[in-house]
């Protein structure tokens, strides 16, 4: 709860400080944080901070604080309560407290931190969606069993899918695993931009499942279009 | 005490934004500085555009034709009537577009929900795309608020890391395609804006008596605010003036309410994994001080996830006997059928919600008629009379 760091006592001082190390390390940062009035507008236009014990200001002054014990609790519970909305960019210090909880988000992914693996579950068919198919909500996911709060509406379209987008008059959206038809060779090139962006390592770190899965449907065709994934590394 | 929501719209005060006054140099003399080092091509807004202003008071172009649609996943996936409106309007007007399928999404709504990519891919996806429509001579015009607003953060940060330019440039040699940064990113809701008086002269129904709320997408005006549009003939210059112009430049009454700022409650990551969330905000945050405060015929947005999220979260509160049930539209949408577009066939309500039946109605359109003709359509593809809808058909 708020700030309470003890919950996580039992992981050394050394490894909060290498994750926080790894947080000031993006480029960003410094374009997101240039310290803090205090005068909490970043609340009181957050949207999850009606909602959760949640604070955009907390974070930011965690970070400029560089109070790595706080900023290693953030990192596990709250970010994931941000809605990315970016209403905090309303800062009259120019900070970006929803910047800073994505670089905060990308290390705990990069590290495979528990929480982020916890934060992700029942996401994984989304990842698998956009990373392989180039579009991320597609028609066929609009199922009763995904969306019950919707209610029956969801199960009315999914039951006319195929026939409801033959009905659309533009060509490219006569599709229903992807949002529109994405060409072969556009398909490729994104896996590329993901193979050599480390992108792939990332999901490897929190989900190897669906890691093999992927490298099953990028792999061939990536050597299909001849991108030779070995020298395509990162460095 | 009830907030006075009619007061706030008579303030006297106009914001006249002086360019001279701004600190910050202009985004665009950054990107052609670029180009002039020989670090990217910069694909120029063509002609003709129109001359609109940003936040800062700075001219903004906005091409009226020759654009390359990217689409958004969202829009295209669960609301097809969105993007097949905007299609169907320039088609109307008579402009020239290209609807690619050599387009990826800008894979920002699964960025800002799992964190799972990063900086240079992110990046080079947008590049990627950019140089698809470069390739075409077609202008890029972005459909998704979040695709603006990403594609926004990506521009800036290209700006300020040589790094960063390095690394894409790399990715964009393997793909054997340009570094090109288009001149304006420009948001379809400012093409609507500036095609705002011709749509208005194309319309065929009376839309005086309808009543509207105005839903500003965060990523729109809030991230990388500069490049939003203003106006001080629309709030004062207080707000971004899209979609607010142009249901006024319909005819149509704009009711305020006091929650105007706040997001929609998408989330990103809780719309699709933690709904609880995203429902209890939509409707008490959104829709039910709109319906206490105003109580519109409709809520007109510009964004992906403001549809999605204001119309979808409306149906389980009904179960908890909120005050909700307003139809929920783009203005693409609410454009379209202004100018007399089918509501199944073009728009594509079917595919919405919340009822938006007495909208019609009140609109005066004979939504049964309309209705039993999209079936028509439908039956006749079930039968292989037509393998599918044609542009053609759906102006039958």
């Amino acid at each position: 709860m708020g700030c309470e760091t003890s919950k996580y006592a039992a992981v050394s001082y050394e490894e909060k400080l290498r994750l926080f190390e790894q947080v000031k390390g993006d480029e960003r940062f410094a374009h997101y944080l240039y310290g803090c009035y205090e005068c909490g507008v970043c609340v009181a236009v957050c949207p999850s901070a009606r909602f959760y014990d949640f604070s955009p200001r907390w974070i930011a002054q965690a970070l400029a604080r560089e109070d790595a014990d706080l900023v290693y609790k953030f990192m596990n519970e709250d970010v994931w309560d941000c809605s990315q909305c970016f209403s905090c960019d309303k800062c009259p210090r120019k900070n970006s407290p929803g910047g800073l909880i994505t670089i905060l988000r990308e290390v705990a992914v990069r590290n495979g931190l528990k929480s982020a693996k916890d934060a992700l579950e029942g996401y994984g068919r989304i990842i698998y969606k956009i990373m392989s198919t180039g579009t991320q909500v597609a028609p066929d996911m609009l199922q009763p069993a995904a969306f019950p709060d919707w209610g029956p509406h969801v199960k009315e379209i999914s039951e006319n899918l195929q026939w409801w987008r033959r009905a659309l008059p533009p060509e490219t959206l006569h599709t229903t695993e992807t949002s529109w038809d994405v060409s072969e060779q556009t398909l490729r090139e994104l896996y590329l931009i993901w193979h050599v962006t480390g992108v792939m390592e990332m999901i490897k770190e929190v989900d190897e499942g669906l890691h093999m899965i992927l490298m099953d449907v990028m792999e061939e065709k990536l050597e299909e279009a001849g991108f030779d994934l070995e020298a395509t590394e990162e460095d | 005490m009830p907030i006075d929501v009619a007061a706030m719209g008579k303030s006297s005060r106009t914001f006249h934004r002086d360019p001279q006054t701004v600190k910050s140099r202009p985004l665009r003399d950054r990107v052609l500085e670029l180009e002039a080092e020989g670090e990217w091509i910069v694909h120029r807004v063509p002609e003709p555009y129109v001359e609109l202003e940003n936040k800062f008071g700075r001219v903004k172009k906005v091409p009226l034709g020759h654009t390359w649609h990217h689409k958004s996943c969202g829009q295209c996936g669960h609301i097809p009537g969105y993007s097949t409106s905007i299609f169907w309007l320039h088609r109307k007007l008579g402009l020239d577009y290209r609807d690619p399928r050599d387009q990826t999404s800008c894979t920002a709504w699964n960025y800002y929900a799992s964190a799972t990519s990063n900086s240079a891919a992110q990046a080079a996806v947008a590049l990627r795309n950019f140089a698809a429509a470069y390739e075409t001579g077609y202008f890029p015009l972005i459909h998704c608020a979040t695709s603006y607003g990403h594609y926004k953060e990506v521009r800036e940060e290209l700006l300020a890391s040589p790094q960063l330019r390095g690394e894409v440039r790399r990715i964009m040699e393997m793909m054997k395609k340009p570094m090109v940064m288009p001149e304006e990113i420009v948001h379809y809701s400012e093409w609507v804006h500036a095609a705002r008086h011709q749509v208005a002269a194309h319309k065929v129904l009376d839309l005086s008596n309808i009543v509207a709320t105005v839903h500003p997408a965060c990523h729109y005006h809030k991230l990388v605010a500069e490049d939003a549009i203003y106006d001080p003939d629309i709030y004062g210059g207080q707000r971004t003036a899209v979609v607010t112009a142009t249901l006024k430049a319909l005819g149509a009454q704009v009711a305020d309410y006091s929650t105007w700022f706040d997001c929609c409650g998408f989330g990103f990551r809780h719309i699709l994994v933690q709904r609880d969330f995203t429902r209890s905000f939509a409707v008490q945050r959104k829709i039910e001080v709109m319906k206490e405060e105003a109580n519109p015929d409709v809520t007109i947005t510009h964004d992906t996830g403001c549809v999605t999220t204001l119309d979808q979260s409306q149906f389980a509160a009904r179960a908890h006997q909120r005050k909700v049930g307003i139809p929920v539209l783009s203005e693409a949408q609410f454009c379209a059928l202004a100018m007399g577009a089918h509501p199944y066939r073009v728009c594509q309500l079917h595919w919405h919600n919340t009822e938006t039946r007495p909208l019609l109605e009140k609109m005066g359109i004979d939504h049964q008629a309309r209705w039993r003709e999209f079936e028509a359509d439908v039956e006749r593809l079930k039968r292989g009379e037509i393998e599918y809808l044609t542009w053609e058909d759906a102006d039958a």
